[in-house]
C-alpha cells in the first residue's frame, strides 16, 4: 500500500513476457517495503488457512448440515408433497435454459467454458449432495433438462422470430402454476405458508417482493419527478419517510399496525403481511435508484418526443422509461440483491426462511453451538445467490449497452 | 393548439393538458386521504372496542422492565421515557463509535485496491465482495454466537496481549484505556491543543513558504518538536490503564464493552466498511487520468500524489455517498435487538409488549431515526459545502 497507480483503461496490455518470476517481483516484490507486506501478509495467510482447515476437519461436525438437508431448502413442507416442489424446480429449470438458449441464440457458441463449468459444478453437487438417492437423481435430472432446453432455445430461437415475448409469456404464466403447486388448493392438498420454510420461503419471499416493489418504485420515481405539485410532494413525503426509518421498523408495522388498520377479523397471514413490508421499504429506494436514471436523461429527449406529438403518459412509457431503467439496472439489481439479504430480518418476526430456520436448528439440544458449520453453510448460498444476480445485473447491462 | 385566430375555437375539456393535471392531483390526493382516513378510521376502531386510547400518556408509567447496559442511573421502576432515554444513549453510543471506525476500515480498504501489491489489493476486493454478498443479520449472528462467544470463557482470555474478554457476570470485552485521574485528563487536553497547534503551524508554514518563499523549516522544526511531546503524552500522560484479570476469575481496569455492544459494533463496521470501500474506490477511480499524470510530472511520488492531488478531488465524489452509508449504519444498528443490545428500537419493542400501543410506539421508533438522519444529513451536506468545488 506504499504506491498506487491511477485506474487505467488505456494502459498497455500487461506483457507475458518473463514469466512467474517477473510477475513476481512487478506485483509483490517491487521495492523493499512491499516485499515485508507481502510476506507478512503471506504467513497471516497461511496461519489463518491452516487454522481453518484443522478447525473444519477436526472440531468442525457437520453433520449439523445432512441431519436437516430438508429443513434447510424447504423447511416444514410435507414430505408426501415434495413432488410439487420438485415440478416447480423442473420447470423453473426449463424455462431458464430455454431463456439462456434464446438469449445466446447469435452468440458463437452456447456452452462456453464458463457454462459448462456453471453445469459441470451443478452436476457435482447433485451427485455429492447428502439427500437420498432420489432426490439426488431428481436434481441431476434437473440439471440435463436445464442444458437440453438451452440447446431447445436456442435452435428454436433461430427458426421462430419474436419467440422473446413468448417466454416472457411463459415466465409470467409459470408464476401462477408455480403459485398453484406451492399453495395448493384446486385439486392439489393445500399447504399453509406456515409449513414453507427455508431457502424455498426466502426465495418466494424476494421474487413476489421483487415483482411488486418494481412497479410501485417507478410508479414513485416518476411521482418524485413530476411537474405536479400535489404528486410530487406525496411522492417525497413517502420516499423520505421510509428511508429514514430502518426495515426492521417496517415490519413492526407489518406485524403489528396492519391487522389494526384492516377492518376486524381480516388478519393476513404472517408470509404475507412480511412481503408487504418489504415491498413498501424496497419500493422507496428504488424509486430513488430510478430517479437517478430519470435525471440523467437529456431535456431534449423529452422536447423531440413532444415534437412528434407523443402526449405524457406516452413520451414517458415510450421515450424516457426505457432509457432511464436501462441506465439504472445496475442501481436497481444493487436494490434487489439487498432485499434479498433483508428477507433475513424476517427471522426476527419469527418467518422461518433460511436464517430463521437455521436459528431454530441451532436452538435443538441435538446441535448447540454448531454455529460456525450453519453459519458458513447459509453463508455460501446467499453468497452464490447475490454474486449470481450481480453477474446478471453486468450482463443485462453489457447487452443493452448500445453505445460502441 | 396555437390559436390561429380571432374566433379561436375552445379545445374541448378532455383533451386540455391543464384540466387533466388539476383532476389527476385532486384523484391523487383523494385516493391517498381515503386510503389514511380508512385506515385509521379501522385502527381507532378497534383500539375502541378494546377499550384503548391513542394518546402517550404511559410514558410515565412505570416501565418495569430491566435493561442491560445503560449510560445513565436506570431502574426498573423509573418510567418508560427513561427506559426510552437509554436505549437513544445506548444507540447513540454504537452509531457515533461506528462512524468513526467504519470511515478508517473503508477509506483504507478503498484505498488498498489501488495498491500495486496484488496480495493487498486482491485482499481489499475479497473482502469488499465477501461483505457485501451475504446478509448483514448473518454476520452479526456469525461475530456474537461465533466470534464473540467463540472465544469467550468462563475464564478471561487474553488476546493480543492487551484485551481480555470473559462471559462470566458482568464480563464483557476489556480494552486497555485511560483512566479519569487529572493527569490523564490534562494530557488529554494538552494532545488537543497540540493538535489545533498543529493545524495552525501547517498552515503557517504553507502561507510563509507560498507568499515569501521562505524554506518555512522553523515551522517544520516546531511540527516535529510538537509531535514528539504528543508521543510522549500519549504514552505516558494520559496513564493508560491495562485490564488485569482478578482472583476471582473476573477482569478489572480498563474500559469495559459488553460481548453485545462488540459483536454489533464489529459487525455493522465491518458491513458498512465495505460499502464505504466501494465509494472511496469509485471517487478515486472518477478523478481523471489526466490529474494523475500531472502530478507525476510535477515529481510527486506516489504518496503525497495521493495526498495532494487525487484524494481531495475524489472527496467531493466520496461524500454525498458517504452520507447513506452513515444512514445506513444507523438504521442497521436497530438489529441489535437480533442480539439482544438494548437500543432504542429493542427497548421500544419490549415496551409494546407491555403496553399494546402499537401507533405511538412506532411514532416514537419512526421520530428518532429520522432525526437521527436528519442530522447526519445536516453535518454531511456542511462537510460536503467544505470540500466542493468553490467555483468563482
Amino acid at each position: 500500500m506504499t504506491t498506487t497507480f491511477p485506474p487505467s483503461s488505456s494502459a498497455p496490455p500487461a506483457s507475458n513476457s518473463g514469466g512467474l518470476m517477473a510477475w513476481l517481483r512487478k506485483n509483490l516484490f517491487n521495492n523493499w517495503l512491499n516485499g515485508i507486506l507481502t510476506v507478512a501478509i503471506s504467513a497471516m495467510l497461511v496461519w489463518v488457512g491452516m487454522s481453518f482447515l484443522e478447525w473444519a476437519f477436526t472440531v468442525a461436525q457437520w453433520s449439523v448440515i445432512p441431519a436437516n438437508w430438508q429443513l434447510y431448502f424447504v423447511g416444514r413442507y410435507p414430505n408426501d408433497q415434495y413432488w410439487r416442489l420438485w415440478a416447480i424446480f423442473g420447470l423453473v429449470a426449463i424455462l431458464s435454459g430455454l431463456s439462456w438458449g434464446i438469449l445466446a441464440r447469435n452468440t458463437a457458441q452456447l456452452f462456453t467454458k464458463t457454462a459448462l463449468i456453471c453445469l459441470g459444478l451443478l452436476g457435482v453437487f447433485g451427485v455429492i449432495m447428502p439427500a437420498p438417492l432420489t432426490s439426488r437423481l431428481l436434481f441431476l435430472g434437473a440439471v440435463i433438462l436445464l442444458a437440453a432446453a438451452a440447446w431447445g432455445g436456442r435452435q428454436l430461437g433461430h427458426s421462430v422470430a419474436g419467440i422473446g415475448r413468448w417466454i416472457s409469456f411463459a415466465w409470467i404464466a409459470s408464476f401462477f402454476v408455480v403459485m398453484w403447486l406451492l399453495a395448493g388448493g384446486f385439486g392439489l392438498e393445500s399447504v399453509s405458508t406456515g409449513n414453507w420454510g427455508g431457502l424455498l420461503l426466502t426465495l418466494f419471499i424476494s421474487v413476489v417482493s421483487i415483482l411488486l416493489c418494481f412497479p410501485m418504485g417507478v410508479l414513485l420515481a416518476l411521482g418524485r419527478q413530476s411537474s405536479l405539485p400535489v404528486v410530487r410532494l406525496l411522492s417525497v413525503l413517502y420516499i423520505e419517510i421510509i428511508r429514514g426509518v430502518p426495515l426492521i421498523a417496517i415490519l413492526f408495522i407489518g406485524q403489528n399496525m396492519i391487522p389494526l388498520f384492516l377492518p376486524q377479523g381480516m388478519r393476513p397471514d404472517n408470509v404475507y403481511r412480511a412481503i408487504l413490508g418489504l415491498t413498501l421499504f424496497s419500493a422507496a429506494y428504488l424509486a430513488e435508484n430510478v430517479r437517478g436514471g430519470l435525471q440523467a436523461i437529456p431535456r431534449g429527449q423529452m422536447e423531440a418526443a413532444h415534437a412528434l406529438g407523443l402526449n405524457p403518459a406516452l413520451t414517458t412509457m415510450l421515450i424516457i422509461l426505457p432509457q432511464a431503467l436501462k441506465i439504472s439496472i445496475p442501481a436497481i439489481v444493487g436494490q434487489f440483491i439487498s432485499l434479498f439479504q433483508d428477507t433475513t430480518l424476517l427471522s426476527i418476526v419469527s418467518i422461518l426462511e433460511l436464517l430463521g430456520i437455521s436459528r431454530s436448528i441451532l436452538a435443538n439440544p441435538s446441535f448447540i453451538g454448531r454455529y460456525w458449520e450453519v453459519y458458513l453453510f447459509i453463508g455460501v448460498i446467499y453468497w452464490l445467490f447475490c454474486y449470481l444476480m450481480s453477474i446478471g445485473s453486468r450482463r443485462i447491462e453489457a447487452s443493452l449497452n448500445t453505445e460502441h | 393548439m396555437t390559436p390561429t385566430g380571432d374566433r379561436e375555437e375552445r379545445i374541448p375539456i378532455w383533451r386540455d393538458q391543464r384540466f387533466w393535471n388539476i383532476a389527476f392531483q385532486v384523484l391523487a390526493l383523494a385516493a391517498v386521504i381515503l386510503l389514511l382516513t380508512t385506515l385509521f378510521g379501522n385502527a381507532l376502531r378497534t383500539l375502541q372496542s378494546q377499550g384503548r386510547q391513542f394518546n402517550f400518556d404511559f410514558l410515565g408509567n412505570p416501565a418495569s422492565f430491566n435493561i442491560g447496559e445503560s449510560v445513565i442511573p436506570y431502574q426498573t421502576q423509573d418510567p418508560y421515557w427513561k427506559a426510552f432515554l437509554v436505549g437513544l444513549l445506548n444507540t447513540l453510543r454504537l452509531i457515533v463509535v461506528g462512524f468513526v471506525l467504519t470511515t478508517i476500515i473503508g477509506i483504507f480498504a478503498g484505498i488498498a485496491s489501488f495498491s500495486n501489491n496484488w496480495l493487498v489489493k486482491k485482499i481489499s476486493q475479497v473482502y469488499v465482495e465477501l461483505i457485501r454478498n451475504t446478509p448483514l443479520l448473518l454476520q452479526l449472528f456469525a461475530w456474537y454466537f461465533g466470534v464473540i462467544f467463540g472465544l469467550a470463557g468462563d475464564q478471561p482470555r487474553r488476546l493480543l496481549r492487551a484485551i481480555f474478554i470473559t462471559k462470566r457476570q458482568g464480563g464483557g470485552v476489556f480494552i486497555p484505556w485511560f483512566t479519569g485521574e487529572p493527569v490523564s485528563l490534562t494530557s488529554f487536553g494538552l494532545l488537543i491543543a497540540a493538535a489545533i497547534a498543529a493545524v495552525v503551524l501547517w498552515r503557517w508554514r504553507i502561507h510563509v513558504m507560498e507568499t515569501q518563499g521562505a524554506s518555512g523549516q522553523p515551522q517544520a522544526i516546531a511540527l516535529a518538536v510538537l509531535g514528539i511531546v504528543s508521543i510522549f503524552l500519549f504514552f505516558f500522560g494520559l496513564a493508560w490503564q491495562f485490564p488485569q484479570p482478578t482472583e476471582a476469575g473476573g477482569v478489572t481496569g480498563g474500559l469495559r464493552m459488553s460481548l453485545e455492544y462488540a459483536a454489533i459494533l464489529a459487525g455493522l463496521v465491518f458491513y458498512t466498511g465495505a460499502f464505504i470501500a466501494e465509494i472511496v474506490r469509485a471517487g478515486i477511480q472518477a478523478v481523471s487520468k489526466g490529474q494523475w499524470e500531472a502530478g507525476r510530472a510535477l515529481g510527486l511520488d506516489a504518496g503525497k500524489l495521493m495526498r495532494l492531488i487525487v484524494f481531495p478531488q475524489a472527496l467531493r465524489v466520496i461524500i454525498p455517498s458517504l452520507n447513506s452509508q452513515y444512514m445506513n449504519l444507523a438504521k442497521n444498528s436497530s438489529l441489535a435487538l437480533a442480539i439482544g443490545y438494548p437500543d432504542i428500537y429493542s427497548t421500544a419493542s419490549t415496551t409494546f409488549n407491555q403496553t399494546g400501543r402499537p401507533i405511538e410506539v412506532f411514532i416514537l421508533i419512526a421520530a428518532t431515526y429520522l432525526t437521527i438522519n436528519l442530522v447526519i444529513s445536516l453535518a454531511m451536506n456542511s462537510l460536503n459545502r467544505a470540500v466542493e468545488l468553490k467555483e468563482r
